[in-house]
């Protein structure tokens, strides 16, 4: 057979990739410039080869906040995932309370992230904060701005309030998605509720459920805003995640070398493990 | 063995799914539930099964009163339109978790799903999970795990509906075969007409939730009960005519007229309902008592070996089936013969008075 070639067809292409080049393949290209170059403020560069990207590879300092961020972005993830299967299995299939239930679950979702790390550093205040407050009143010597293990409880449980939905409402479309048949099919068979979820719910929200972890991995190891405006990183490093200890370092120090070499073993390790999740979700759905 | 519904039915808040419903339900043949969609096939298949709660009415099986049985104690087997399978567990543990289930000795595992697969030709695909299957062997995975059991009923709710025509011919042809020597009571809903003559058996027509007619297949067919059954049992859709008797005379509106015969000679003068499969309209005289009926031509199809016309006669829509190709325009008045020494007369109710 033939095969036509047609190559006007990269006409077609072109607009979006002028479009992917304009909003990141430039910028991204920028930040490789900086990475292997030294800069004196006056806009003169010197060559410096890998020289910034040894440096941070070596530096304690980002093997710290490396290491908080993974221990971050596992703990929402070990809380989150199973929280959010276990509501939305909680959550009515049919009848009025759906629209009710969806769109109580969508709030946290809808409010702007550094609202929602203002709210939560005002909540959790020991002194006026309803969290805060509450918690010291009971008994509990609690105070996010001073103790790191406070600071650390009230960012995950933040994270876990405004993300936990996304993981719902994923969850639930997958259930929502299984026809009722299945349900009797294994009511028939005499099949008791954990096997149900086992044997039907469970391989069935698989692919919501892939979804969800990796969406909420690379969000979580991206994060920002919130901890920025709930803690700003404090009490002294304790909560320096990654991308807090990247703005110190770029806008901060003014260090662009190392911030932009910095910038890019980031942006690595979220395309590495994304990549390293997902082939092993799918190896797995493929066996 | 027998399932015995006794003045059984169905209410949802306001609407009544199921009207008051008699049926007894024997082995041997399958029980044919016939109707379109939404009449209460599945409503009535679910109440049979245990998987839902009849509003009035007694479920015997056996003569036991079962009304109140959870469903998982009253060993039935259900199979769907959809496919409905375990998705993460091979043909081989699909075909076997009722046994599990039922805590059967591995050994007798191995020998009944061996010997299920074997008559449902899977025997190749044991090791394979379902999604890597085609549609039919899906649903033949299905079926093989709802025989497996011995349940002592079977429950089919349109299990062919969602396979291409090939593989549904193949399913159909296999299919009373799989149930001639079983000592179960077999339900099998449909929509499509062919399907129970196919099967033989007995048949209730099922229409708005009513069982209109219940009895053997083919008496069924010959004998609607009045003319709802004889809708339900019709594809394509039984003709209507409205006809007048006078005298020895009965004239079709629209039509011609011609001499009341047989069971037709005795009707008391007045009108009625005439009904007149499409295979009696035919483009040429096939003999018996023929008249000419003619009408402009609304739509043909016309397949190799098969010409259906739809036509206007006395304000109604009429369908001509007939073998062959019977080429007609659509818009001109074309001439058909209409036998109507096979034609029912239904009364102003409904009901048979004549055919």
């Amino acid at each position: 057979m033939n095969k036509i070639e047609n190559q006007k067809a990269w006409f077609f292409v072109l607009p979006v990739l002028a479009l992917v080049a304009f909003n990141a393949i430039i910028p991204l290209m920028t930040v490789v410039n900086y990475s292997v170059q030294e800069t004196f403020g006056d806009n003169t560069f010197f060559w410096a080869g890998v020289m910034w990207f040894e440096q941070v590879l070596t530096s304690e300092r980002f093997h710290a906040s490396l290491g908080r961020q993974m221990i971050f972005t596992f703990s929402i993830l070990a809380i989150e995932i199973p929280l959010g299967v276990l509501i939305a299995l909680t959550m009515p299939r049919k009848g009025p309370w759906v629209p009710v239930c969806l769109v109580l679950m969508a709030l946290p979702l809808l409010i702007p992230w550094n609202v929602v790390g203002a709210m939560w550093n005002i909540f959790a205040l020991p002194d006026i904060g309803l969290l805060g407050r509450t918690l010291n009143a009971i008994g509990f010597d609690y105070n996010f701005t001073r103790q790191p293990g406070d600071a650390w409880f009230t960012m995950i449980l933040m994270d876990v309030w405004h993300w936990t939905s996304l993981v719902v409402l994923l969850a639930y479309a997958g259930l929502v998605s299984i026809p009722d048949a299945y349900y009797q099919a294994a009511k028939i068979d005499g099949a008791k509720p954990l096997a149900i979820f086992r044997y039907i719910q469970l391989p069935k929200m698989k692919r919501v459920l892939t979804i969800a972890i990796l969406l909420r991995f690379m969000d979580s190891f991206m994060i920002y805003t919130e901890p920025f405006v709930l803690t700003g990183g404090g009490p002294g490093n304790s909560t320096t995640l990654l991308s807090i200890d990247l703005v110190k370092i770029a806008l901060g120090q003014f260090d662009l070398g190392p911030a932009a070499a910095m910038s890019l073993i980031y942006f690595l390790i979220i395309l590495a493990m994304s990549w390293v999740f997902y082939t092993v979700m799918m190896r797995n759905e493929a066996n | 063995m027998s399932l015995e519904l006794i003045n059984v039915s169905k209410r949802v808040g306001v609407e009544q799914h199921i009207y008051p419903t008699d049926l007894k339900l024997e082995p041997g043949g399958l029980n044919i539930l016939l109707g379109t969609t939404l009449s209460g096939k599945t409503t009535l298949m679910q109440m049979m099964a245990g998987l839902d709660k009849l509003t009035t009415g007694e479920l015997r099986f056996n003569g036991r009163d079962v009304t109140k049985t959870p469903v998982q104690k009253r060993n039935v087997s259900m199979v769907y339109q959809q496919f409905i399978n375990y998705p993460n567990f091979s043909v081989f543990e699909n075909i076997a978790s009722p046994l599990r289930v039922a805590g059967v000795a591995e050994g007798e595992i191995k020998r009944r799903v061996g010997e299920m697969s074997e008559l449902m030709k899977l025997s190749g695909m044991l090791d394979r999970r379902p999604s890597e299957l085609s549609g039919g062997q899906q649903q033949r995975t299905a079926m093989a795990r709802a025989l497996v059991k011995d349940a002592d009923l079977v429950l089919l709710d349109e299990p062919l509906a969602n396979l291409d025509f090939k593989l549904r011919e193949e399913l159909r042809d296999e299919l009373p075969r799989l149930f001639a020597d079983r000592n179960c009571v077999v339900v099998y809903a449909t929509t499509e007409p062919v399907e129970a003559l196919l099967f033989g058996g007995n048949t209730a027509t099922l229409h708005e939730g009513r069982v209109t007619q219940f009895g053997p297949t083919s008496e069924i067919y010959r004998n609607p009960k009045d003319l709802i059954s004889a809708e339900v049992f019709s594809e394509p859709p039984i003709n209507h005519g409205d006809v007048v008797k006078s005298g020895s005379t009965i004239t079709l509106s629209g039509g011609g007229s011609w001499p009341a015969t047989g069971a037709a000679a005795s009707l008391a003068d007045g009108k009625y309902t005439l009904g007149l499969r499409p295979h009696h309209v035919t483009p040429q005289d096939d003999g018996g008592q023929s008249i000419e009926v003619s009408g402009e031509v609304l739509v043909t199809e016309i397949s190799g070996s098969e010409s259906v016309i739809h036509f206007t006669i006395g304000g109604r829509t009429w369908v001509s089936q007939s073998h062959g190709v019977h080429p007609v325009e659509v818009g001109e008045v074309e001439q058909l013969f209409a036998d109507v020494s096979q034609a029912f007369y239904f009364d102003a109710s409904g009901a048979l008075v004549a055919g």
